[in-house]
């Protein structure tokens, strides 16, 4: 395992905190620099998930909110990747959490008050853990746009939010899947907060026909990058990885 | 040229409203899909070490409370062993070290019930200080916030963290206060005079 301590992370990547186009970030950004420090032990060590939390259907959202026999309504879509370092090695064994609207854009949640149905069969949540390799996989519906109180007339391009273990604590990371070739995507205030387009770019989804389940279900490719780290933690005092 | 390195970090996405959907699925009301939300439960009988709780509220600059906030943290154990991926372990295999908390949708409030953890070593080889270390999500934050606490009855003068903070004045944010037998209060301020402080690290 690598266990040494991260590379510095590029907030250049990332949306800075204050992003006024994006409303309710003007009073939840920290205003002050943050203050840069040297990972230690607390930060490179992390959580550590086995596969003996997840349930069968956990990473199937057609069904593991579903009454027996009922499906969830909407398109049937395989999501797979892998989760991937800055140095282009696998992250095995971590977990994936992800959540999404229904195929309405409506969410599962009492403080959502968007007009279209809930589906009594979508839940809405699942979580896998990566395999050797890093990747995942796991099977859900496309989630419909909603809008959202922003400017009077916002609208998320359809997406699904991922939260992302490494292998320690400081690569924690939340972030969201869109899909190829959705105009919304370029109008949308949350998707703008990302300073450049490559950025943009690396968390759009595309359609893999190579993965599609013909007569079944169609599949997108989704890679995620967490932050590289160097190959031992104690490299003046401790040998090996 | 060749590359040094053949890819960049995702960028972060905003958490949103809905984090507990994800996160905190029983929390939020979504049951029979998880059997527990993740990190719900730190402490069992089994775990050694002095029983604490924690807990806060994290304002916004107007000094509202954060009602969608999802805090998680990371500790070590009683005896400054992280659980599993440590190099100096293994530590307590009844303490996993990992709590998970949505704050209250009401009040804001969060609270943690787990266990002091003990010193963990600088890079240097100096002893830091008990600490737990934080992470803050919700709707309008853009990228989680990384932070720390440490406590208020122990002895923080030297520690090697603490101590590189130029701004001295600003490291009581980083403190506990402590409002009762083994009971911790921490409030985060996103904003304002009390800014808590945050890290790139
Ligand atoms: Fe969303």
């Amino acid at each position: 395992m690598s266990d040494g301590a991260f590379f510095p992370r590029d907030r250049s990547r990332h949306p800075p905190a204050y992003t006024p186009d994006y409303k309710t970030s003007v009073v939840r950004s920290p205003q002050k620099a943050l203050i840069s420090m040297p990972t230690t032990l607390s930060e490179e060590t992390g959580p550590v998930f086995g596969h003996d939390m997840l349930g069968p259907l956990d990473n199937d959202l057609i069904q593991n909110f579903a009454k027996p026999g009922e499906m969830a309504i909407g398109q049937r879509l395989i999501v797979h990747g892998r989760v991937l370092d800055e140095t282009g090695r696998g992250v095995p064994g971590v977990l994936l959490e992800f959540w999404q609207a229904n195929a309405g854009g409506r969410y599962r949640h009492k403080k959502e008050s968007y007009l279209a149905p809930l589906d009594d069969n979508f839940g809405g949540c699942g979580r896998t853990i990566t395999d050797d390799q890093g990747g995942y996989r796991f099977r859900t519906i496309k989630p419909g746009a909603y809008p959202w109180p922003n400017r009077v007339n916002d609208w998320r391009p359809a997406h699904i939010h991922f939260s992302i273990f490494g292998s320690g604590f400081a690569q924690r990371l939340i972030t969201q899947m869109y899909f190829e070739g959705d105009p919304l995507i370029w109008r949308c205030p949350i998707v703008g907060t990302i300073p450049d387009r490559d950025g943009i770019e690396s968390l759009i989804a595309p359609l893999d026909t190579n993965n599609t389940i013909p007569m079944d279900a169609r599949a997108y490719k989704f890679d995620i990058v967490l932050r590289g780290r160097r190959s031992t933690m104690f490299e003046n005092r401790m040998e090996g990885n | 040229m060749q590359r040094l390195d053949p890819l960049k970090e995702s960028p972060s996405q905003t958490a949103g409203p809905y984090v507990h959907i994800g996160c905190v699925p029983n929390f939020s009301g979504i049951t029979g899909v998880y059997p527990a939300d993740p990190g719900a439960q730190m402490v069992t009988k089994a775990t050694q070490g002095e029983r604490i709780s924690v807990e806060g509220v994290v304002f916004d600059g107007t000094g509202t409370p954060l009602k969608d906030a999802l805090i998680e943290i990371w500790q070590a154990d009683a005896a400054g062993i992280y659980a599993l991926r440590d190099p100096r372990g293994p530590g307590d295999p009844a303490f996993a070290g990992w709590g998970r908390k949505a704050a209250d949708f009401e009040t804001g409030l969060w609270r943690f019930d787990t266990i002091k953890p003990g010193a963990v070593p600088f890079p240097d080889g100096r002893m830091m200080a008990p600490h737990i270390s934080f992470w803050i999500v919700a709707r309008g934050i853009n990228i989680g916030l990384q932070t720390r606490m440490y406590f208020p009855d122990e002895d923080n003068s030297a520690d090697p963290w603490l101590t590189r903070i130029e701004h001295q004045n600003r490291v009581p944010t980083l403190i506990a206060e402590k409002t009762g037998d083994g009971a911790y209060r921490f409030d985060i301020h996103l904003q304002g005079p009390q800014e808590t402080v945050f890290f790139d690290v």
